[in-house]
């Protein structure tokens, strides 16, 4: 899950999430995902508790997390936007998607807006390699992503709705 | 009385407005005071026509698209309900779409047509008749009719998979497990997530076959974290399949156990590989193991393991239903059955293509996928994912074949094939499956390690025109110590498509 909605993490959470799922026959990675999906990372306080609760070491712990793209010691933006740079977007257009992307953005991959906005990701297929150039904001796929199509959807995620009492 | 139409909850034809055009349909629906029946259906996999729309007729369903959600009132005014033939939109009846008819589907024959949650729509459609049959037998006999198919892993490395079940029958020991991979990370393919979103009790089937054959109680499906539609789907198809019974500690009533649970991954083309993924299942980085010892003998927490690609599993349902023979009536040489094909890329009707073994890549190229979408000529076309050849003009005739496209140094692996037009720059290419390489590389062993790292650079100074022709005759060099050094075949693979740009578009390195 690449949600929006991310939760303050705390030790007691990092436990609840340990616990519920430590009885799991190679429980780390489980773990690791519950944590993100929450707090929208894995904090590096969380890693010695993770160690403790599965009897490994801390090393062990922060080996897995740091070989896996998909799990990050730092809060991201409010969205995350990952752009496919496999060889079926490619062959669409996706390398001058990923610059105007860029561009626009004023990031590079990795990076988040100024504002906290918009985490830039870069993913290895999404399985959409009919329909590129692709890019997944959360937990949705686009498709035939243009840059003009790329503008709009960073204009969706940005402006706020504003409540007129 | 009420219609029913069918509308794909799938990833491409959500991310081609699908969500937006069924709900456009149920508010025209709505404001005219018809009743309407909306069924969110799999895709039939054929993508330049998502959303894909059908209206069931006396006739038959009939199909639209591809359906724009400004499309939707019109389609109203002008008789949808009716199934009325209105151009362009209108494709006629589904079944007659010269893509879909001209396929043979045997894995794929359900997709698009059920609602993929729906049992009941499964078990009309043929579902849990393996199943059936496999309860009913021997172990032994499970897997004698598995090996008489022919199958072969449809994963990459096309292993006889009754073989592989034979070893692990055969090994004794307390615990075996069924390991699914699903984590297809492929660019250019997308059949595992098809069966998972649009089919996902053919797996679940399969995966339960698997466990009665070699006496195997746990399966675990690993499924890549990229695919969220995916895992909702398959997630909820495995509650509802435990709720039915067909799942669990005695599947049908027949006192036999097999449970089944979805791991998600964390975005590592490494654990595409066998062991790697192992590792991974065992909350481990995803670090290649040295073989032997062989999976199906130490495989998942030292355990009896069959590992097996969605494909090879989604095969098995129809083999133990229809029989052996029946599968392998199709196919040549020694490639049976059928290959599920996925036009991806630059390419203007792209999709899923189910094909007996044999067609012709051009074939496949031309008359299903027309063309290319941007309709310049096609220069290349890489078939079996990241870590195989450019293919150039003069191999587009060769039949798609395990052994034909291994004797020119090429691979079918997943069925991936992605086409580009003629504005590609086959150096960039080149370059993209080092960096690839060193992005994805587990770092087990060196010259995969530290050779993808330098290979990007030598392909840097070759394009920069730096010392070209001692930098080409280096970059050979190191693909050879790569292709014959490395643990695995993330690094004994990422030369040849390296390769394929060197020996046929040797022109992009010269400019």
């Amino acid at each position: 899950m690449l949600n929006s909605t991310f939760q303050p993490w705390t030790p007691q959470l990092v436990r609840d999430e340990i616990d519920a799922l430590k009885h799991k026959p190679g429980a780390l990675l489980p773990i690791l995902h519950a944590i993100q999906d929450r707090c929208g990372h894995v904090p590096h306080e969380a890693v010695p508790i993770i160690a403790e609760s599965l009897q490994l070491t801390r090393a062990e712990v922060h080996g897995v997390i740091s070989f896996y793209h998909h799990f990050r010691t730092a809060p991201p933006g409010r969205h995350v936007l990952q752009i496919c740079r496999a060889e079926a977007c490619q062959a669409r257009g996706s390398r001058a998607l990923e610059m105007h992307a860029r561009e626009v953005l004023g990031i590079d991959y990795h990076q988040t807006t100024a504002d906290r906005e918009i985490t830039l990701e870069p993913v290895y297929c999404l399985g959409n390699c009919a329909c590129g150039p692709s890019l997944r904001i959360g937990d949705s796929i686009h498709g035939r992503v243009s840059p003009e199509k790329f503008d709009r959807l960073v204009d969706e995620m940005t402006t706020q709705v504003l409540e007129v009492s | 009385m009420s219609v029913t139409i069918f509308v794909p909850r799938e990833t491409t034809a959500l991310a081609l407005g699908a969500d937006e055009v069924a709900a456009r349909i149920q508010g025209e629906a709505a404001a005219r005071g018809v009743e309407v029946e909306l069924v969110r259906n799999g895709s039939r996999g054929l993508f330049w026509l998502e959303p894909l729309v059908e209206v069931e007729t006396a006739a038959g369903r009939i199909a639209y698209g591809p359906v724009e959600p400004g499309d939707v009132a019109g389609l109203f005014d002008a008789g949808l309900l009716e199934g009325s033939n209105m151009p362009p939109l209108c494709q006629g009846p589904t079944e007659s779409i010269p893509y879909l008819q001209a396929q043979q589907r045997l894995t794929f024959s359900r997709i698009g047509v059920t609602d993929p949650l729906s049992i009941d729509d499964y078990y009309a459609h043929d579902g849990f008749r393996g199943l059936r049959r496999a309860l009913g037998r021997e172990p032994q006999a499970i897997v004698d009719e598995v090996k008489a198919s022919g199958l072969r892993g449809r994963g990459g490395a096309a292993f006889p998979t009754g073989i592989k079940w034979q070893t692990v029958l055969g090994a004794p020991a307390e615990q075996k497990y069924i390991v699914c991979n699903a984590d297809e990370g492929d660019s250019g393919t997308f059949a595992d997530r098809l069966v998972m979103e649009c089919d996902p009790y053919l797996l679940i089937e399969g995966m339960t076959i698997a466990g009665l054959a070699v006496g195997a109680t746990q399966g675990y499906v690993y499924l890549r974290s990229e695919y969220p539609l995916a895992h909702e789907i398959f997630n909820e198809a495995i509650a509802r399949a435990e709720a039915a019974g067909y799942l669990g500690a005695d599947i049908l009533g027949s006192g036999r156990r097999f449970d089944l649970e979805v791991r998600l991954g964390a975005g590592a083309y490494i654990c595409g590989e066998e062991t790697s993924l192992l590792e991974s299942l065992e909350g481990k980085r995803g670090m290649v193991r040295f073989k032997p010892p062989l999976p199906a003998l130490e495989g998942l927490f030292g355990q009896p393991t069959v590992v097996n690609n969605v494909l090879s599993l989604a095969a098995v349902p129809f083999i133990l239903s229809r029989g052996a023979t029946a599968y392998a009536d199709y196919g040549m040489g020694r490639s049976r059955g059928t290959l599920a094909l996925q036009l991806a890329g630059n390419v203007k009707r792209g999709g899923l293509v189910e094909l007996a073994f044999g067609t012709s890549l051009r074939e496949l190229m031309e008359d299903f996928g027309g063309g290319t979408a941007s309709e310049r000529p096609l220069r290349a076309v890489q078939v079996g994912g990241p870590l195989c050849a450019y293919l150039p003009e003069s191999q587009w005739d060769l039949p798609l074949d395990y052994e034909a496209f291994a004797e020119v140094g090429a691979g079918v692996g997943h069925g991936g094939v992605v086409m580009f037009d003629d504005t590609v720059d086959m150096a960039e290419q080149a370059r993209f499956a080092m960096e690839f390489c060193s992005v994805e590389s587990c770092g087990k062993c060196t010259p995969c390690r530290i050779g993808a790292v330098r290979g990007v650079e030598v392909i840097d100074r070759i394009r920069a025109g730096d010392n070209r022709e001692a930098n080409l005759v280096l970059l050979g060099d190191l693909c050879e110590t790569m292709v014959d050094g490395s643990l695995c075949a993330m690094g004994g693979m990422t030369p040849f498509p390296v390769q394929s740009v060197m020996k046929h578009f040797p022109d992009d390195l010269q400019r």
